[in-house]
């Protein structure tokens, strides 16, 4: 019953849909009050319905309804309450419940956040955002109904995923997705400006903390999944150019670039039809990578549901989305006028080159992801397309991106002088250039891409660090210059970890029986004994490993290997002793002995590997760093300044 | 206790200490053979995996293929030699770097190609904007309106307090 009400919950929130997408643009278009003030109520219910609906699957999968075909196929009564619940989401159709729920609530938000927005602005975002809606919840309907019953209803359900059973995926699945569709909002800004035939200063005002924090849920959601990964999957990596992983970079990177565009857009009116464009694309690529994910074109670690006629449905409204938006931009577009003028030399400029490196490194990523696709599908054989080809491409066209910088923001709009720039960025060069003869051999061993990061990482902090200190001389900046350069201090942090971790992590592989010891530098990893435990669905042999830091001890470590009752594949957990400037992993292998009778003897000998990793938590605190930027520039409160206010926040930008 | 008795005891337990704490041997004998290896088995596909590289997977099949590399490698075989053999034997598909053929001609100099057409775009608009900027300086006649408008206006606008 309650399964039910959640799938007339969700028709009546395409219904929702259909009108919140068509009524308020037909009152826009003939100027009826009373339809375009039903985009707002239209957006607000839409969310109401579509939070029924993902209330009733809880419901179904707190309760253990086996009825519910999803819930039989995800969940289990063995389940612990937590991941019962997170299991909604475990799978193809929640997933897309989750997607469109969070797809309405970006809509309610934009509908209670946007008083001082024109109340024919507002009409247009909400209508775009409910047409979008009516492509995806027509998607979760037709093809991927989560309340479908099953009769009769299982005994028993099958498990979730065990790789899933993790507390990474209570959070890491919502912030991405909360990511990828909160860029529906940027693109639904970009197309009601086209529609209106309005691309000026206020409509890039407007979309600018929507897509400052879309932008920040995917950073976090990036970041919070490679973590899962560094710690889940037993390897140690924190990136693998996996396709779904390239996926989520797609948009993160077009997003970056959008961010960046949107500001000269904002200040100086330049760069409108770039704008838009971007904010397509950004829009268009997280469904792309939808598609990636859901069609099962790729096999993969998260290919964990795969149907070919929910891809061609979504291949369908990927061409509707990008096709339609780029016929209004071939229409609308050449009306728009070009905007402030710069000269050769400025931060316009600066940031043009901004946005040219990160769209060819998205170009990059996209042609190494769907290449062995499109070999594939023409059938001329089988490729992989991995790490060694990424890192060779993609690292070579972002080195002059973290080069540029630290010159952007100290660049003056529309003419900068290279020669005042280099004279405050002296300091910053020496700093650099130390920081690569030094740092590395402080490490141990100099390898030239190895200083190359670490000068960059410099260059860039002591860039931060120096503007910061002159801008402070004239007042204190606004929260979004301090988001500013949090954000770019992030990625320097980023890259010393990836720099440090890449060159200097070693591994050992040892066979180990209890009592035996394996050094790496100064820690020395010691297993006292593994012991078996179980949990409530899983039977787990649970090391005890003793971590010593030059012979004292430090702390103890229990790496789990663990045999779900639902599942073949072992799953390991990692235990890691987490600090500032090292991390140290440990990952329990197979047993290596065996008793009479056959079985894995415990207090024999175990495979064991261990880690040293340097800096590698830096990667994901440079993360956190820039979505803390990201937070401080949204909260910047020159956005929630009334459309009065237009003039003096140009002064503003003179300051700043 | 004297001094020699104890010397005794600290001895005896530090022998029993290192005899019971021994150094974990390395799964494999060689530990430079296997620093190749892994170097190898990071650029390989476990095959029967979701794509996973032969040296993070634990599979049964990736175990035999690593140690069949590490014969190879005993075997004074060069990493290029044992690479070929692996592609040889499973298909470009086992490498996670594509073979420069081709059919990936324009794999690898695509993001280069897309690079320099960008820079030229760009370096082509800044040109004619920059040409733009030129052709939009006011004229004399301009400037003497625009300074009367400036003029017009209401002292209290400019004076506008900012929020």
């Amino acid at each position: 019953m309650i399964a039910e009400l959640g799938h007339f919950a969700l028709i009546l929130a395409f219904l929702v849909a259909l009108t919140q997408g068509t009524l308020p643009l037909i009152g826009v278009h003939r100027k009826h009050a009373q339809w375009i003030a039903m985009a707002r109520p239209a957006a607000q219910a839409q969310f109401l319905l579509l939070a029924i609906a993902f209330g009733c699957l809880a419901n179904a999968f707190i309760n253990n309804d086996f009825s519910v075909s999803y819930v039989a196929n995800h969940s289990n009564t063995h389940l612990p309450t937590m991941y019962r619940f997170a299991a909604v989401w475990g799978g193809h159709e929640g997933s897309l419940l989750l997607w469109i729920l969070m797809a309405a609530g970006w809509g309610m938000a934009v509908a209670s956040f946007s008083r001082q927005l024109p109340d024919e602005m507002v009409a247009r975002v909400l209508a775009v955002l409910g047409l979008v809606a009516i492509g995806l919840i027509a998607f979760v309907l037709l093809t991927s109904n989560p309340f479908e019953r099953m009769i009769p209803a299982a005994e028993e359900g099958r498990d979730l995923n065990p790789l899933l059973q993790d507390p990474g995926l209570v959070f890491h699945p919502p912030m991405l997705y909360m990511g990828y569709v909160g860029f529906s909002v940027a693109f639904a800004f970009a197309i009601a400006a086209l529609l209106a035939g309005r691309l000026d200063a206020a409509w890039a005002r407007w979309s600018r903390p929507w897509t400052t924090a879309a932008w920040i849920f995917m950073t976090l959601g990036i970041a919070l999944g490679s973590w899962w990964a560094y710690y889940e999957l037993g390897w140690g990596g924190w990136w693998f150019w996996d396709p779904v992983e390239n996926a989520s970079f797609l948009p993160w990177l077009v997003g970056t670039a959008l961010i960046h565009s949107l500001a000269v857009t904002e200040k100086r009116g330049a760069f409108k039809n770039w704008t838009v464009l971007l904010a397509i694309a950004a829009f268009s690529l997280s469904l792309l990578g939808t598609f990636l994910v859901r069609s099962g074109v790729l096999t993969s670690v998260h290919a964990f549901a795969a149907d070919p006629s929910r891809g061609v449905f979504i291949l369908i409204l990927l061409a509707i989305v990008v096709g339609s938006s780029l016929a209004l931009f071939a229409w609308r577009a050449p009306s728009v006028a070009a905007g402030g003028s710069f000269a050769m030399i400025s931060r316009e400029t600066f940031l043009l080159m901004n946005n040219v490196i990160l769209v060819v490194a998205t170009g990059s990523v996209l042609l190494g992801t769907l290449y062995p696709l499109i070999i594939d599908a023409l059938g001329a054989g089988k490729l992989s397309v991995g790490p060694p080809y990424f890192n060779a491409v993609f690292v070579p066209v972002m080195i002059p991106l973290l080069f540029l910088m630290a010159l952007g923001p100290i660049a003056r709009w529309k003419e900068a002088n290279l020669r005042e720039m280099a004279a405050r960025l002296r300091v910053a060069a020496i700093l650099a250039v130390l920081a690569g003869i030094a740092l590395p051999l402080l490490m141990g061993s100099w390898h030239f891409m190895t200083a190359l990061g670490c000068l960059l990482a410099v260059w860039i902090a002591a860039a931060v660090v120096f503007q910061t200190r002159d801008r402070l001389r004239t007042g204190n900046p606004p929260p979004s210059y301090w988001g500013m350069q949090l954000a770019h201090m992030g990625i320097a942090i980023f890259v010393i970890g990836v720099t440090m971790v890449g060159t200097y992590e070693e591994e050992k592989d040892v066979r180990m029986a209890p009592g035996d010891t394996v050094a790496i530098g100064n820690y020395t990893f010691r297993l006292i004994g593994v012991s078996e435990k179980s949990g409530p669905n899983y039977l787990a042999s649970v090391g005890e490993v003793e971590l010593l830091y030059k012979g004292k001890h430090e702390k103890l470590l229990h790496p789990e290997k663990r045999q779900y009752l639902s599942s073949t594949m072992p799953m390991t957990e990692a235990a890691i002793d987490t600090g500032l400037t090292r991390d140290l992993y440990v990952s329990l292998g197979e047993p290596l002995d065996k008793t009479a009778d056959g079985k894995p003897d415990f207090t024999g000998a175990w495979a064991v590997r261990v880690y040293y990793k340097p800096f590698v938590d830096w990667i994901w605190g440079g993360c956190l760093l820039m979505a803390l930027g990201g937070l401080l520039a949204v909260i910047d409160r020159r956005y929630r300044i009334g459309r009065v206010a237009k003039a003096p926040s140009s002064a503003m930008k003179v300051a700043a | 206790m004297n001094l020699r008795h104890f010397f005794a005891i600290a001895a005896a337990c530090v022998a029993i200490g290192t005899a019971h704490a021994k150094e974990a041997a390395p799964l494999a004998d060689d530990p430079v053979a296997e620093k190749r290896l892994l170097e190898i088995s990071a650029e390989l596909r476990c095959l029967v995996c979701q794509n996973e590289s032969l040296a993070g997977s634990r599979a049964d099949l990736a175990n035999d293929l690593r140690r069949e590399i590490r014969d190879m490698i005993h075997a004074g075989k060069s990493d290029a030699e044992i690479m070929e053999f692996l592609v040889a034997r499973y298909g470009d598909f086992v490498s996670y770097r594509p073979p420069v053929k081709p059919i990936t001609w324009l794999l690898w100099g695509g993001p280069f190609l897309l690079l320099f057409i960008s820079i030229g775009l760009l370096i082509n608009f800044l040109r004619k904007r920059t040409h733009t900027v030129t052709s939009t300086e006011l004229s004399a006649q301009e400037q003497q309106r625009a300074q009367q408008l400036i003029d017009e206006l209401p002292s209290s606008k400019k004076s506008d307090p900012t929020p």
